[in-house]
């Protein structure tokens, strides 16, 4: 009996290296502190009431925020653990299965864990201000899908410390990710925390086309709609397009490891090509959905710190469907290599090649916002500037690599690896970073300290090069991705430890953004204005952070840049627009319904990774009763009282 | 394209603000429903690759038995014709014929669930699993799938007809009618594919 | 910039690393050293399509810091600021045309070099191609020279100037091989075969690696293709071919079986090896399900709390290597149709 035990425990736990206990030790006592500190000031009742159960759109974002920059420390020191164990040849700092791991944890996190929430965050912030709506179209799914990526994620890193992780590479391609080549329950740890988060994100997209296409403020015809919000728009279509084939591509891999079935076996008549055909049916769509909304942030920064109208707005807007569109029609440029037959890479290599041309026209667009205006270099303009001669190296070395021939040569070599690290994070992150910076005092309240942030960013981005151009040189000197060490007869060590020292440099850029919001915290300055940064949108209208109906009265929108045109009038010392009386305001009621259907959720996944549908069976009851317990609510709304309104204005200083 | 009624949780009050909020929920089906057509479209691309992939088991002409399917087939294409039923009885606003239409759609629609799981019952009692081969694997996966959506269905639609009785018609009650009603035809259409691209050219 | 002073070292610092970087990096790209006439064309086209990238990057580059410097926010800065100027005609057609016109030329060289560089097509050439059968297995190359009769693991000695065929398979996890100075990759996939022809044009010792992730000893799956003269090669596979290590079915197994493995060398190998090793897993035919040839897995104990695959350690009964022998024989020839093993996704 005490023998089975110990073999259970052993199996379950994951153990035998002092990294994992290292962060089981710190796991157990941030969650005691955290716990401690909870009881301790009696926050039990605040954190429920206030954040669990909100259906705020604004709290929604703030919590994809906080849990997307705490996946992105996770993946972060996965990263840093790859460049140790690389810095050398032979090294011994991380053993095979461990790196494995690592490399497959840091692609989840990055991509599913981090750019997607961090991107959801800012979607929530800011699309439903920049709209002069109350809240997203359904606040109560957009409160469900936030719990439910959040328990995916959870579920996903749980894998770190019970049961093991996956370690078949972030799309894990079968007949690898098979029971065959993956028997430990890490592939299904995998399966169904992106699954989870998936129909989360699934959702999301349905959210905020509903959001964008039904609740613009009267007078916002589309041609008015802030460009942010154009491409949330573009990036929710390439959603509801991509994620349902992720949700089936996932559920058969189950189905095969689960049931025994054979979609992608490599016996009884499986096809395992057919998953890595769906896998980027998704897959390719995915890193334009994450590589638009920074677009967008772009746009709305460079024309904000060029004090300046966004250059080409219909161009803009076009090319951003355009890429929507094209994203679905370029999957097969991740394999080139299977041998598919020139005429079919042709096909494919030119699509993609297409895609260069509205990308490239954005880049035209926003160089030519900013000349003849008046350029100012806060963090959120330093963002986007380094955004720009990154991402452009980042471009061209894509088209190098969509030659079908030529990519014979660069495929999964570090040559790919570093141009997609420089699309992403030079693309992507950096975005998300010019948009966390530029809606920051909106968010809280307070500004952020502009020269640690200063730091931060040179700091990151001269880390990036160091970390990433080497990459470019290895990779077409032989080098290949996954490679848990390498001798040295290659001749790869210089590059590498020099990418190694980038790698640390950015982890520093990180720090420095830490104590960024830790001294802003500490000395705050608040933003009473609610536009500190002289911006041309709605959100920048109402007070900082904005009230909980966000607008005491509906804006009606007469020009694009409408907050900046309506400034423009008063300086000009015309009658600012006139506003209508206040009216109870109609709002939705908290609920403690999606908090519990994804801890059923999860409940569900957990069961299913181990097989155990004693633990999965409650889960999907849990999930009916909370479907049934939603259905059957009729009391789901309240109004706020005109009194209540004009408090609240008062307090944010403004009369109404 | 400005929207004059601004269906945000707006300063109109009682059922006008309501009133457009259903709206917005049924846009969002139809969003929805998209993402489902995708999802369903996957599945058959799936099983049109797998098709052949018999994996020296019995393909699609040896095991399917077309009577069954074409007397489920007729049972499924009826319950959409009830459920269209009772949206009209719910535009005449007679909630008898609409609760009357509802139940006949569900216990049609549970005819075709008993159907179906005999069915697959039959199979697997011949041995004919998921297991055995990648064709029967995407069969039972497509087919599965569609029938989870109807008892799903079932569900929602039984749910719907409890608040129903409970509370009368109302916008929010009108506007589930109306979608539950969208979501069934949503079925019958993909199980026309269904029946086309496994089962009649199965057997063909 | 108030900062900027503070980032200057921090600035020399990159410039310096990149320097050291670009100064070590580019002598040894082995891509960028092509032994061969695929590597060459390769590199040609990589050049191209470099050049053609950096007509549009380094102006672009370049006007971004004029106007970055030009329209800065400065007390007197002259430049001039037209805060409602937003839209012109004439430039956005300019530059909606620039990357038309660039992403035109690139893929009208493109298409050619794809159909010129088609894997599967045959090497022109005096001299008769040499095939070898490369099985991708976990964790180790096995390459088997059908018309010498001989085997090795991990490594590879071809002849110069002569074009080799390549068929490819997996018993495994899909791999990709790759040996950069004679060519690009290939995926190496089970259930079905692809064909690929590299030539070596002088003698040389080559880094071959598998490119595609496996598993656990991914990263020893690197090989040695050695280029010999026409009469070392000969050479080498007489004393190949006397050496007396045969493989056997049993054999194979064994060497099947997840593990690294060193280089070996195999006088012999049982007929039909490769196309069996093709057919088991074809997808039309397909094997009987539960069959694995090797259901091995890393760790015994975890794999036995969730396998249902029974293991079997035969190969299939009736299998149908032998009156399938058409379909690999007909590999390699330049009409897609008429070699269906080639990519049979579901025919």
């Amino acid at each position: 009996m005490i023998d089975s035990i110990k073999d259970f425990v052993s199996w379950f736990f994951v153990t035998g290296d002092p990294l994992i206990y290292g962060a089981d030790v710190s796991i157990v006592l941030t969650t005691v502190a955290i716990i401690f500190v909870l009881t301790y000031f009696g926050k039990w009742g605040w954190l429920w009431r206030e954040w669990l159960t909100t259906v705020d759109h604004k709290r929604v974002g703030i919590m994809y925020i906080i849990a997307s920059l705490l996946m992105l420390f996770r993946g972060g020191v996965d990263a840093l653990l790859m460049r140790t164990q690389l810095a050398f040849p032979d090294m011994k700092f991380l053993s095979p299965e461990h790196y494995n791991e690592v490399f497959t944890t840091h692609g989840v996190e990055m991509i599913l864990f981090m750019a997607m929430p961090l991107m959801f965050g800012l979607f929530n912030i800011a699309v439903p201000l920049q709209l002069g709506a109350r809240d997203v179209a359904f606040p109560f799914l957009n409160s469900l899908s936030f719990w439910l990526f959040f328990m995916g994620a959870m579920l996903f890193n749980m894998s770190f410390v019970i049961g093991g992780s996956a370690n078949a590479g972030w799309l894990s391609y079968p007949p690898l990710s098979e029971l065959t080549g993956s028997p430990s329950v890490g592939e299904d740890f995998y399966i169904w925390g992106v699954q989870i988060s998936g129909i989360g994100s699934l959702m999301t997209g349905i959210n905020f086309i509903v959001t964008i296409v039904k609740m613009r403020a009267p007078g916002m015809t589309w041609s008015k709609v802030p460009i942010f919000t154009w491409s949330v728009f573009s990036s929710c279509i390439a959603i509801i397009v991509a994620f349902p084939v992720l949700t089936v591509t996932l559920a058969l891999l189950f189905l095969d490891r689960f049931l025994g079935a054979h979609f992608f076996t490599m016996d009884g008549g499986g096809n395992a090509m057919m998953y890595v055909n769906l896998i980027w049916m998704w897959g390719h769509p995915e890193v334009y959905i994450i590589v638009l909304p920074a677009f967008g942030v772009f746009s709305e920064v460079v024309a904000a710190f060029s004090r300046k109208r966004l250059f080409g707005y219909a161009s803009m807007v076009f090319a951003m469907l355009s890429i929507s569109f094209l994203a679905y029609f370029t999957w097969l440029h991740h394999f080139f290599t299977m041998g598919s037959g020139a005429d079919v890479n042709l096909f494919f290599a030119i699509t993609t090649m297409i895609i260069a041309i509205p990308t490239g026209v954005k880049i035209f667009n926003w160089l030519f916002t900013m000349y003849r205006g008046r350029i100012s270099f806060e963090t959120p303009m330093l963002w986007t500037l380094g955004f720009i001669p990154c991402f452009v190296v980042g471009g061209m070395t894509g088209v190098m690599l969509s030659a079908a021939p030529a990519d014979f040569q660069f495929h999964n070599s570090y040559f790919l690896i570093a141009h997609f690290h420089q699309v992403l994070i030079g693309g992507a992150v950096f975005g998300y970073f010019a948009g966390l910076y530029y809606w920051w005092p909106k968010i809280f309240g307070f500004k952020l300290n502009e020269t640690i942030g200063k730091w931060a960013f040179w700091i990151w981005n001269i880390g990036f090069y160091v970390c990433f151009m080497p990459q470019y040189f290895v990779g077409l000197d032989g080098m290949t991705r996954r490679l848990s060490s390498y001798g040295w007869d290659r001749g790869w060590w210089a590059m590498n430890f020099t990418s190694t020292i980038g790698g640390f440099l950015m982890g520093l850029g990180f720090l420095f953004q830490v104590w960024q919001i830790a001294h802003s915290i500490k000395f705050m300055e608040k933003d009473t204005t609610g536009d500190p940064w002289g911006a041309r949108t709605l959100e920048w209208s109402i007070p900082s952070p904005a009230p909980l109906y966000n607008f005491a009265t509906v804006p009606v929108v007469t020009d694009r840049d409408d907050w900046w045109e309506e400034k423009e009038r008063i300086a000009a010392g015309k009658a600012p627009k006139a506003k209508p009386a206040l009216e109870p305001i109609h709002m939705p009621k908290n609920s403690s319904i999606p908090f519990i259907q994804a801890i059923c959720w999860f409940t569900v996944g957990f069961g299913l990774v181990f097989h155990w549908l004693w633990i999965a069976i409650p889960g999907f009851i849990g999930i009916a009763a909370t479907m049934l317990a939603h259905s059957f609510n009729y009391d789901t709304d309240y109004y706020i009282p005109v009194d209540e309104i004009k408090r609240t204005e008062a307090e944010a200083g403004r009369i109404v | 394209m400005a929207h004059a009624h601004h269906p945000s949780f707006a300063h109109e009050g009682g059922h006008e603000g309501h009133h457009d909020l259903e709206e917005l929920r049924k846009f969002g089906f139809w969003i929805f429903l998209i993402t489902d057509c995708i999802l369903f479209a996957t599945l058959f691309a799936t099983y049109l690759v797998l098709r052949e992939h018999t994996a020296g088991g019995p393909g699609a002409k040896e095991i399917f038995e077309m009577p069954g399917v074409i007397v489920e087939t007729f049972i499924l294409l009826t319950s959409s014709f009830t459920s269209g039923l009772a949206v009209l009885a719910l535009n005449a606003g007679s909630r008898k014929g609409l609760l009357g239409w509802l139940i006949v759609t569900i216990l049609l629609g549970a005819c075709f669930i008993a159907m179906e799981v005999t069915e697959f019952l039959k199979l697997v009692s011949e041995g004919h699993t998921i297991h055995s081969s990648a064709f029967l694997s995407g069969f039972f996966t497509l087919v599965g799938t569609h029938g989870l959506h109807v008892s799903l269905g079932i569900c929602w639609i039984t749910a719907l007809i409890i608040q129903l009785t409970r509370h009368g018609i109302t916008p929010v009650t009108q506007r589930k009618v109306h979608i539950t009603s969208l979501y069934w035809h949503f079925l019958d259409a993909v199980w026309i594919f269904v029946f086309t691209f496994v089962y009649l050219m199965g057997v063909r | 910039m108030p900062t900027s002073k503070l980032m200057r070292p921090l600035i020399t610092c990159g410039v310096l690393a990149g320097t050291v970087m670009l100064a070590s990096g580019c002598k040894s790209m082995i891509v960028f050293d092509p032994k061969g006439p695929i590597g060459l064309q390769q590199r040609d086209l990589i050049n191209i399509t470099m050049l053609l990238c950096l007509i549009i990057l380094v102006p672009v580059l370049v006007i971004t810091a004029w106007i970055i410097w030009r329209f800065r926010d400065k007390k007197g800065n002259k430049a001039p600021y037209q805060p409602v100027w937003s839209h012109s005609t004439k430039l956005e057609i300019v530059w909606w045309g620039i990357p038309i016109a660039v992403i035109l030329v690139l893929a009208i060289v493109t298409a050619r070099y794809t159909y010129a560089l088609d894997p599967a097509k045959p090497i022109a050439s005096d001299n008769k191609p040499i095939t070898v059968q490369v099985t991708s297995l976990d964790w180790k190359w096995l390459f088997q020279y059908p018309e010498q009769g001989i085997a090795t693991v991990n490594y590879l000695v071809i002849p110069e100037r002569t074009p080799i065929k390549f068929e490819l398979t997996s018993d495994g996890p899909m791999n990709s091989f790759w040996v950069p100075q004679l060519g690009g990759m290939i995926y190496t996939m089970s259930g079905m075969a692809t064909t690929m022809y590299l030539q070596a044009d002088e003698p040389g010792n080559y880094m071959g690696t598998g490119a595609n992730f496996t598993g656990r000893d991914f990263a020893k799956m690197g090989f040695t293709a050695k280029a010999t003269s026409k009469a070392e090669f000969d050479q080498w596979v007489a004393e190949a071919k006397n050496s007396g290590n045969a493989l056997s079915e049993e054999g194979y197994q064994q060497l099947a079986k997840p593990g690294p493995s060193n280089r070996m060398t195999f006088a012999s190998v049982p007929s039909g090896l490769f196309e069996r090793i093709v057919n088991e897993y074809s997808t039309s035919r397909g094997a009987p399900p539960g069959y694995t040839i090797k259901a091995e897995t890393l760790s015994e104990e975890k794999k036995a709390e969730h396998t249902e695959h029974p293991e079997s350690g035969q190969l299939p009964p009736g299998n149908n290597a032998q009156k399938d022998a058409h379909d690999i024989n007909s590999f390699g020839q330049s009409d897609p149709k008429a070699h269906p093993m080639h990519m049979n996704h579901g025919k």
